[in-house]
């Protein structure tokens, strides 16, 4: 009702926020392959210079353009983010859907296995995993994409046991197919919208844990900063007053995860109208 | 009987659950393709092969690694997780001394969110569709969104750099022997960590509790109650809050996780010597049996707070138990 007045219906209000979000998401990228390396030059009669036109977010200690080096950063930040979320949706689907048919064992199994891996704080395991795999951008991509799955795994598992008895299936059983082809004809088209939803979820998570592991010193090197390594590296210099190598890094990390989850929930609503309410 | 029959279920659980972790733990160390000794003794020295093997035989990397596995659970189990290679000290004194920092940080920051996003939460589920419902769940969903060691930052920047109320870094004040430092200031110290820990955990339990809030306004019983006179503030307090807080309770126990992981990164912004920033030292320097150490009080932290949300999930809520 409150809508009406505002001259806007909820779908409309959807595909708004969709656009502006997506949008945000493209200009960042686009910037960032616009912007060249020439801005990321040593320059020491720039250095530390607060932010101004010809520099939004200023320059750091060494003459580097932030601005360049914020949206390269965020670039890296959400390429991992990408893998890590698609791998950990990968997985989540595989055993969320062998969990749910392929008998009580497997349930089993599957749900201990889950518990176990959320049983461990999700940043804690990042750290163990990428110590695992011997450190850098792999030992992060790992890190990320085995950590968030078992969430994603659950929703799937009870999605599937929802329709498992439905009496489409229990007729594709009795003509004699198979598991797989069941699967593949009738679970899956069912459950790809959550796994959709799933993955747009998890990918703010991700871009999250990535900058956070970063941030902590593990991975990536200086070279090919990411977010959380540019914000570190922030930690020396906000002593002597160069506030804006931190606060505006930051900002647009916070917009863009926020972009991401907007995405996430509106297509959840658009997906899901039933639960659009809450 | 039936009570503890769940109990002991979920005990049993999470027993097993701790094993199966320690073994994922034992053979992604051992996997790993950091070599304990080159990490040992460092990039740049050369060491003979002999020496390789007495450190090999003495540290018990020669023998198969189930064998390994094996000592190691033996040992934790009577509370001796080995020597830390970068601190020289047993890795059970480590945690020890730095569980107590970490602790009262965690211990305050979970109460202090907890309670702020109760109110907040109830607030807002009584100015439902208000200005002030906005704004808290506006906050809250950004909230979700900022991650913590940014908005540590930003605390830093703001209250040490700027307005120079707070010291920036260690929990100690440099120059004074440990000894020295007087309780006000350890709290000095303590209260811009804390205040970016409890922002962490707040959105969640404010949400929830809206959430909840407002369905309790919904109902019937408060009809009635609206009917017989009782003012809001009334209905709040007798119908309210009680079928409210349990739930919030259980549910900021299960926050135990990410508590955790909030910690690590906090006490890195802030330089705070707790288990988080540990762990980091321990990852980065590869010092194992530290890092192993850490994951296993970690996970045990995690389990208890949610083996606390089950037990008080089955206590409030009886239909839940049929679900074993």
């Amino acid at each position: 009702m409150q809508d009406k007045k505002r001259g806007l219906n909820a779908r409309q209000k959807v595909i708004l926020t969709l656009t502006v979000s997506i949008g945000l998401i493209f200009i960042a990228i686009i910037f960032s392959f616009i912007l060249t390396n020439e801005n990321l030059t040593t320059n020491f009669a720039k250095k530390s210079l607060p932010p101004s036109w010809s520099h939004l977010f200023g320059t750091d200690w060494l003459g580097r353009d932030m601005l360049t080096r914020t949206l390269k950063g965020l670039r890296l930040s959400l390429f991992v983010g990408f893998l890590g979320a698609s791998i950990g949706a990968v997985i989540a689907t595989i055993l969320g859907i062998c969990a749910a048919t392929l008998g009580k064992k497997a349930d089993y199994i599957i749900s201990w296995l889950v518990d176990m891996f959320i049983g461990i704080p999700h940043l804690v395991f990042i750290i163990l995993i990428s110590f695992a795999v011997g450190g850098g951008i792999k030992g992060v991509v790992c890190g990320v994409a085995f950590t968030h799955w078992p969430s994603l795994t659950r929703i799937i598992r009870a999605e599937v046991l929802s329709i498992k008895n439905s009496e489409y299936i229990q007729m594709a059983k009795n003509f004699g197919k198979t598991k797989w082809f069941i699967v593949r004809k009738h679970i899956m088209p069912h459950i790809i919208p959550q796994i959709m939803v799933g993955f747009l979820l998890l990918f703010p998570h991700a871009i999250l844990h990535e900058a956070s592991i970063t941030f902590l010193g593990f991975g990536l090197s200086v070279q090919t900063p990411s977010i959380g390594l540019i914000l570190s590296e922030a930690v020396k210099h906000i002593s002597v007053g160069d506030w804006w190598l931190a606060v505006f890094p930051g900002l647009l990390l916070v917009l863009v995860v926020k972009s991401f989850d907007n995405i996430g929930e509106q297509v959840r609503t658009l997906v899901e109208p039933a639960t659009a309410n809450e | 009987m039936e009570k503890l029959k769940y109990v002991i279920y979920k005990l049993t659980r999470g027993i097993t659950l701790l094993i199966g972790l320690s073994i994922l733990t034992f053979i992604m160390m051992h996997n790993s393709p950091i070599d304990p000794i080159t990490a040992y003794v460092g990039g740049d020295v050369n060491i003979s092969l002999e020496q390789r093997a007495a450190l090999e035989a003495y540290w018990g990397i020669d023998k198969h690694p189930v064998e390994q596995y094996l000592t190691w659970l033996k040992n934790i189990v009577r509370g001796d997780m080995g020597t830390s290679k970068v601190h020289r000290r047993p890795v059970s004194d480590i945690i020890q001394e730095k569980f107590l920092a970490s602790f009262a940080l965690m211990g305050l920051s979970w109460i202090l969110s907890g309670s702020i996003g109760f109110c907040m939460g109830i607030i807002a589920a009584i100015k439902k569709g208000k200005v002030t419902d906005k704004i808290i769940k506006w906050i809250s969903y950004i909230q979700a969104s900022v991650p913590t060691f940014w908005l540590g930052l930003l605390l830093l920047i703001i209250f040490s750099v700027w307005l120079e109320w707070f010291p920036i870094g260690i929990s100690v004040p440099i120059g004074v022997a440990s000894s020295d430092v007087t309780l006000m200031d350890r709290i000095h110290h303590l209260i811009l960590p804390v205040a970016t820990l409890s922002v962490l955990g707040i959105a969640n339990v404010t949400l929830h509790t809206r959430e909840k809030m407002i369905d309790v306004l919904n109902s019937e019983y408060i009809v009635f109650a609206k009917a017989r006179g009782e003012t809001t503030w009334q209905i709040i307090k007798n119908h309210g809050l009680r079928n409210v807080a349990l739930p919030a309770i259980t549910l900021h126990f299960a926050y135990f996780g990410e508590l955790f992981g909030g910690s690590v990164l906090a006490e890195q912004v802030f330089s705070y010597p707790g288990l988080g920033s540990t762990l980091t030292e321990a990852g980065l320097k590869s010092d194992m049996p530290l890092l192993m150490g850490i994951v296993m009080i970690s996970a045990i932290f995690v389990f208890t707070g949610n083996m606390l949300a089950d037990i008080l999930n089955s206590v409030i809520n009886p239909c839940l138990k049929e679900e074993i």
